[in-house]
């Protein structure tokens, strides 16, 4: 067998066995040991595709398994990585692994719990391991629609409906992926001959422009919407404040990435003469999206909300450096894909595990915790700077190589966006060291936080699992880097054969 | 011709006798065993229905005006397959006391409809069209007045027989001008003689006014919500699946072998009529309260849909089409099994009588849920795979508008069907109906619903196998 399938297998698997649970310690257990599998299958993954490559393969897509599904529309289940994904497959694991540690507790309903986190696991597996665009979409949906239910019935606040909310902004995004995978695929091959839902088929043929006119608005906002574009982020601060911890550190750490991925992978891929044309238009909205989101931030009080709308921020930032579309920006576009998925991750952990002990994620209300929760604490305080962009951490190497790469562009408008874009590490250091200041630091407020314990051994799990990913990335970050140059490097050849269509700018 | 020349009309002839034999075996049970007929009514149509998968000649009766061909075949097969699963789902509330003495004739009513919806899918010309419908609808209306001791049933027999005299008023209208200038009813003849003449565009205009009654498309679909909730909930299940099922077969069938001159123009009026249909029967069925209105108003949005695969005029589009119907057989039979398990239980049809549903009977509310998650289009289960379908029949025709407002119209949907699964999950509710287990029958009847709609969808050979069978507009 295939061993991406087992990606999709395992979870699948993993969930049939949480069915025969008994009490609620068997089935963290089994969850914890199924995504445990996967972890080490991943990190298998990672050491396979790397001695592939060093052995001479040069294919595009390896572990390639195609199988025909249904023969008449020549949809088949096609399968097949290269560094981007498997890096986005390393990711997957790590949030999903640490997001169960961090759901260790959760009792209410616990069997449905990690049954509906799994198979939202499984749909992003699913995602990033798909080459077929039919099965993409499948996989698309199935990791979305179990969040209704997990924000409903595990949330907290006004949790009816922000998952609503969320469940139908990201309907509606992926109505608009629906329109452009079909206007896609009777485009996908020249006129009589078959047509096709495989992405490498459908990159050697060319889309009449028309049609990439008309399609590529609908491909990069139906994933924009998932990927926190601005103005359609809005179901990401109240969906991310009211989901359950594990939830928000899946979401926002995996599956808004999703969003990004699809950008790279389907929009500009397939459709790069409209791309160019277009891109001045997306690009001053990732723009908006990578300032509002930092000045969100500022002003928001409540820790999750902070959060959020610096995933907004970051989220942004990623698409905004898509669209630059030279080789370093999109390699620090996916740096920044799986160093924002660790850190917003740790940092969700990090808020619901001192929200389970202080009851509040209002700023004001707390302070001075390192003094209770020293470990806590510290992690938090590497999280923050990790965000803002320390170097050592994987933030710096991420945001370095975005602006770096923007930078090459010579022309005023490319220059002048980046530059507005840049102010928000500045922000972004703003409203980070605030929180730190005030939750962290200054005086306890509230005598009852003096009595809290500090983090039990499945939250230090939890974290430290984040933790050490966002450190190795940070100082050794060649190997990720020339993992996913590698696999660039034909991808942005291509976009960029088709200079013949100038952009606007 | 032979006795043999009979056997192409199988499906017919077999549930001919099986209404026969029914009313027999009724006639020499006594008052009290009146009940017993139901195991005999199930098993006999049972019977018919594998007989119905065995292999068939398939050939012209009466001059064409009765043809069997692969594909009716297996359109009247999906419709049998969906007809045993409401017998099954029905028998817990058919054993109930006030329906003691009639019960046969739910069974005598139902299979007679039945016969003529296979009449209409057989027949080869608008008589045999008309004499199918007729005899589908007017036991239907005395269907939907079965429990006539409740005031809202026999109002809802009553509106239904009205409607229906008007619509088939309007498409008899229609066809006596299809006659008048062509000098024809036979569907291949008419076919090509038929031209965009004012006449016969008109007439077109009234066969699809007609139609599009039955299948309940705005604005003709003020009946439905009416009848669907008057009436009991199997009888509305019956409605809503298996002879709207059985419109849109026929339908797509006259459009594409009779109709196919004028694709061009009645393209605009589907186009039009789909638009109308999804998002009105969405905006009414975002407020709805009652299980069954809400279903009825949900139905009518599905019914929209289906255009989308009548519009595209192609292979993929009957396909699509009989597939679609298909799943939404299951998708939908499995909604209205889990709606007429409560009632007949509890009598509870209201959607805040579902809060909290899955404390006490998880596994009608998982059920519950896979349904309308079917319905709305949600992967892994088969409804994704159905809507996706016709939605590529569409776009293949270069309707990618359509398809946008049809995926937005999903996605208004998917709103008013999350709301069932918020009830059922996430609202408290301090009295929630208590577990209750059904009938055996009754459970089969569901657990065939939810293995239909995991099955279908994956199992791509159902797909393959229809589309070997359909055909393209006659160009």
């Amino acid at each position: 067998m295939n061993i991406l399938s087992l990606f999709i297998l395992i979870p699948l698997l993993t969930i049939i066995a949480i069915l025969f649970t008994g009490n609620m310690k068997q089935t963290r257990v089994v969850s914890a040991i199924g995504m445990g599998i996967q972890l080490l299958m991943s990190a298998l993954l990672i050491y396979l595709y790397l001695t592939e490559r060093n052995a001479g393969n040069t294919a595009a897509m390896l572990f390639y398994y195609d199988a025909v599904w249904f023969p008449t529309l020549n949809i088949h289940y096609t399968i097949g990585v290269d560094g981007i994904s498997v890096a986005m497959i390393g990711l997957t694991s790590i949030v999903v692994f640490a997001g169960i540690f961090a759901s260790w507790m959760v009792d209410y309903l616990y069997r449905e719990f990690f049954i509906s986190l799994i198979l939202l696991a499984s749909g992003v597996f699913g995602f990033f391991i798909s080459l077929d665009l039919f099965t993409m979409f499948l996989f698309y949906e199935l990791a979305v629609i179990p969040m209704y239910l997990l924000i409903g019935l595990w949330g907290s606040g006004p949790k009816e409906y922000s998952a609503m909310k969320l469940t139908l902004m990201l309907m509606a995004g992926s109505a608009l992926l629906f329109v452009a995978i079909l206007g896609i695929y009777f485009y996908s091959a020249p006129s009589g001959s078959q047509l096709t839902f495989n992405l490498l088929e459908i990159a050697k043929n060319k889309i009449p422009i028309e049609m990439q006119r008309f399609l590529f608005p609908f491909t990069f906002i139906g994933f924009g919407v998932l990927g926190a574009l601005f103005p359609f982020h809005t179901w990401s601060p109240d969906g991310h404040a009211s989901a359950p911890t594990a939830v928000s550190m899946l979401h926002a750490g995996v599956l808004m990435k999703l969003g990004g991925y699809g950008v790279f992978r389907v929009a500009i891929y397939l459709m790069p003469e409209a791309a160019h044309e277009q891109a001045w238009i997306f690009l001053i909205m990732t723009g908006v999206s990578v300032v509002y989101g930092a000045f969100g931030a500022v002003v928001q009080k409540d820790l999750k909300y902070i959060n959020a709308y610096s995933s907004v921020s970051h989220c942004g930032l990623v698409l905004f450096a898509i669209l630059m579309m030279n080789q370093t920006a999109m390699n620090g576009a996916v740096i920044q894909m799986i160093s924002h998925g660790l850190m917003t991750a740790l940092f969700f952990a990090l808020i619901g595990m001192i929200y389970g002990r202080t009851h509040t994620r209002l700023i004001n209300e707390m302070g001075g915790l390192m003094k209770v929760l020293p470990f806590l604490g510290v992690v938090y305080v590497i999280a923050g700077l990790a965000s803002l962009g320390l170097p050592g951490l994987s933030g710096f190497v991420a945001e370095m190589t975005i602006f770096v790469g923007s930078f090459q562009h010579t022309d005023t408008f490319h220059r002048v966006l980046t530059i507005v874009a840049c102010s928000s590490i500045v922000i972004t250091a703003v409203y980070i060291l605030r929180v730190v200041g005030t939750l962290l630091f200054g005086p306890i407020k509230n005598d009852h936080f003096l009595h809290l314990k500090d983090a039990m051994w499945f939250e230090r799990l939890s974290t430290l699992t984040l933790l050490i990913a966002i450190a190795a990335i940070g100082m050794a970050p060649l190997w990720l880097s020339n993992m996913i140059n590698f696999s660039l490097g034909p991808i942005v050849e291509k976009i960029n054969g088709v200079a013949t269509v100038a952009g606007l700018f | 011709m032979s006795i043999y020349d009979f056997m192409t009309m199988r499906h017919e002839l077999i549930l001919v006798c099986l209404v026969l034999l029914v009313l027999i075996i009724d006639l020499n049970l006594k008052k009290s065993q009146k009940h017993r007929i139901i195991p005999i009514a199930i098993s006999l149509f049972f019977i018919h229905t594998v007989i119905g998968f065995l292999p068939a000649q398939t050939g012209e009766l009466f001059g064409g005006m009765y043809k069997t061909t692969g594909l009716t075949i297996l359109m009247k097969n999906i419709l049998n397959v969906g007809v045993l699963i409401i017998l099954f789902q029905s028998t817990t509330w058919l054993k109930k006391e006030e329906n003691g003495e009639k019960i046969s004739e739910f069974y005598i009513l139902l299979l007679s409809t039945l016969v003529g919806m296979n009449f209409m899918i057989s027949s080869g010309d608008f008589l045999m069209l008309y004499l199918g419908l007729e005899l589908a609808t007017i036991p239907m209306a005395a269907l939907a007045a079965y429990t006539h001791h409740q005031s809202r049933s026999a109002e809802a027999g009553i509106k239904l027989i009205l409607s229906s005299a008007l619509s088939s008023g309007i498409l008899l209208f229609g066809l006596s001008l299809i006659y008048g200038s062509t000098g024809s009813i036979y569907f291949d003849t008419v076919g090509a003689l038929y031209s965009n003449a004012p006449m016969q565009v008109l007439a077109f205009i009234f066969f699809f006014t007609g139609m599009a009654f039955k299948i309940s498309l705005v604005p003709f679909h003020l009946w439905t919500a009416d009848v669907y909730e008057g009436s009991p909930v199997n009888v509305t299940s019956y409605f809503s699946v298996i002879s709207k099922g059985a419109s849109a077969f026929i339908l797509i069938m006259v459009m594409y072998t009779v109709f196919h001159s004028i694709a061009y123009l009645w393209k605009d009026i589907v186009y039009l009529v789909a638009v109308l249909t999804m998002t009105i029967g969405n905006l009414f069925a975002l407020r709805q309260k009652n299980m069954k209105r809400f279903l009825a108003f949900s139905s009518i949005a599905q019914a929209g849909f289906i255009l989308l695969g009548i519009i595209g005029g192609n292979k993929i589009g009957m396909t699509a089409t009989v597939y679609f119907v298909l799943v939404y057989i299951f998708s939908n039979l499995g909604a209205f099994g889990v709606i007429s398990a409560i009632s007949a239980k509890t009598g509870k049809e209201s959607m805040d009588d579902y809060d909290g549903l899955y404390a006490t009977n998880p596994k009608l509310t998982l059920l519950m849920m896979l349904s309308v998650f079917s319905l709305a289009g949600i992967p892994p289960v088969a409804g994704f795979f159905g809507k996706f379908f016709l939605f590529t029949s569409a776009a293949s025709g270069g309707y990618y508008w359509l398809v946008f407002i049809a995926v937005l119209n999903a996605t208004i949907s998917l709103y008013y069907y999350l709301l069932v699964v918020k009830a059922m999950f996430i609202n408290k509710n301090d009295t929630p109906i208590a577990f209750f287990k059904s009938d055996i029958m009754t459970r089969i009847g569901l657990f065939v619903c939810a293995l239909g709609i995991f099955v279908i969808g994956f199992w791509s050979q159902v797909y393959e196998f229809i589309d070997k069978l359909t055909f393209a507009i006659i160009n």
